[in-house]
């Protein structure tokens, strides 16, 4: 009996050496990012690129805005990848970053039903199409989960002058979840969503959905990177972080982003600044 | 239809990543499993064959864990395990070892639960000559955990089915993280989320033709080893 359990238990530990063979390294960071940058394959394109110049690990943990800055405010991360400015900047005036750097941008375009129901296809006026789905009802997914987009998208309705929390009805459905899901539910219900056009690009359920709304300057999308505190964490890896960030900056790491395409599309376009914010 | 054929050829293929995302599903749930069974199958023997003032409401509860929500054990092992929590100093958040664990947890109240219920069944048919033959408590609890083995094995397969079935708690503690901590079902999740649901359809075909194999060879295991046994 023994001996069975001691085999068996040999069996496990030889399953978990042969499936988990990053554990051994110690080269390895976790960085908290978005699930744009993840869906979008970037960071397949990307990561092996980096790993191959310094050795380093990067262990993506793809989260909303809003939930990957919680995660390095608890210290579970030691970079974060992330895209809406004014949360970057509230989490740097707490103390928990030490700098931010500007990496890259895209864009947000607002996807809707080919049937267009609210009638804003073709406009370039982003917050007009936001007044026409609401005074047509018209179905909207909204995110709902303090993500980048749905900061972006609190924002644009703030700008087309409408109190989305008194305006939202049975047409405004509040999901909660990630942009895929989002993009998914849209889908189901032939309704109106604002996406990165990265996560769209790759988007492979499509459906009826096409984009509808793109090309306002008011959907720009800055995606920016801060190494965690080490002062709040100790167990921050500043000196792998920083290589890392420092990577994603340089001439190197710029010109990657700008070779990364989908079906010939380029999704995310290099803006590094020599200056950190 | 592709995707599932896409999910198809990746198996015959041989692909890499596919084998290392089963191998690791199969090597936490186990895991969690064994861990689970160390302390579930004690536990479950104590209970049914002591008599103390708690008991009941001990089992009540335990019952009423089997239906812990897989995400509110994934919150706490993630509070527990954060940098920022009790356990923040091992730093184990975000690896296979935190998934292990909250697996373990889930599943823990299963395999007490229902070893109780099969040993108190079995300690009603034994009392009497157990008694007679005066022998002692750790004595009774070892010939009735043997005794009882074949009806354990269902135990155990509930809990595996539903350690490696689960997604919310091995999403939230082990994060998801590209050939670290993703497994199958996180897979899933993530394909899903990409529109690819073809695809995330045949690794569910997959997953689930896994748990009925590996249930398969349980019983078949039980049936020859009762053979054996007479």
């Amino acid at each position: 009996m023994n001996r069975r359990l001691f085999s068996a238990f040999a069996a496990l530990a030889l399953l978990f050496a042969g499936s988990a063979t990053a554990v051994a390294q110690d080269k390895s960071i976790v960085v908290a990012s978005t699930t744009s940058t993840q869906d979008s394959g970037l960071f397949d394109y990307l990561l092996p690129l980096f790993k191959t110049k310094t050795g380093i690990d990067v262990k993506v943990i793809a989260q909303g805005t809003g939930q990957a800055l919680d995660t390095a405010r608890r210290g579970d991360a030691d970079v974060v990848f992330v895209h809406a400015k004014a949360q970057e900047e509230k989490f740097l005036s707490e103390g928990f970053g030490v700098k931010r750097y500007d990496v890259m941008y895209n864009d947000f375009v607002l996807i809707g039903p080919k049937s267009d129901p609210a009638g804003v296809k073709g406009t370039k006026d982003i917050t007009a199409a936001f007044e026409a789905i609401r005074a047509k009802q018209a179905p909207f997914v909204s995110r709902g989960d303090k993500s980048g987009t749905h900061s972006a998208e609190l924002k644009l309705w703030k700008e087309a002058g409408i109190d989305i929390d008194a305006a939202k009805g049975e047409w405004y459905r509040d999901i909660g979840q990630g942009m895929g899901a989002a993009l998914n539910t849209a889908g189901a219900m032939n309704a109106y969503v604002l996406s990165d056009r990265g996560t769209w690009l790759s988007f492979k359920n499509r459906g009826d959905l096409e984009v509808v709304v793109e090309g306002d300057k008011r959907l720009f999308n800055q995606y920016g990177v801060m190494l965690v505190n080490p002062e709040k964490f100790s167990t921050v890896k500043a000196d792998l972080g920083q290589s890392f960030i420092d990577y994603l900056v340089s001439e190197d790491g710029q010109k990657a982003i700008s070779e990364y395409k989908i079906d010939g599309q380029q999704l995310f376009f290099p803006n590094a600044a020599r200056d950190p914010s | 239809m592709s995707g599932s054929l896409g999910a198809w050829e990746m198996i015959v293929s041989g692909d890499a990543t596919l084998y290392a995302i089963v191998r690791l599903s199969l090597a936490v749930s186990l895991s969690a499993v064994a861990i689970a069974v160390l302390i579930g199958l004690p536990l479950g023997a104590v209970l049914a064959l002591t008599r103390f003032r708690a008991r009941t409401a001990l089992i009540v509860l335990l019952n009423g864990f089997m239906g812990l929500p897989p995400v509110v054990v994934g919150l706490t092992v993630f509070l527990l395990l954060s940098r920022s929590g009790p356990l923040g100093v091992f730093g184990i958040l975000f690896t296979p070892l935190a998934m292990v664990i909250a697996q373990a947890l889930l599943v823990v109240p299963i395999i007490a639960s229902l070893s109780r219920q099969t040993i108190e069944d079995l300690w009603h048919e034994y009392r009497d000559e157990l008694t007679a033959m005066n022998v002692g408590p750790v004595g009774r609890m070892s010939t009735l955990l043997w005794d009882s083995r074949f009806s354990l094995l269902t135990a155990l397969l509930a809990a595996f089915g539903r350690a490696a079935a689960e997604v919310g708690t091995v999403m939230i503690v082990g994060g998801n993280i590209d050939g670290f901590t993703r497994t199958m079902t996180t897979t899933i999740a993530l394909e899903t989320s990409k529109g690819n649901l073809p695809l995330a359809m045949g690794l569910g075909i997959i997953l689930i033709a896994l748990i009925v194999a590996i249930n398969a060879a349980a019983w078949g295991i039980r049936v020859w080893s009762e053979q054996r046994a007479g």
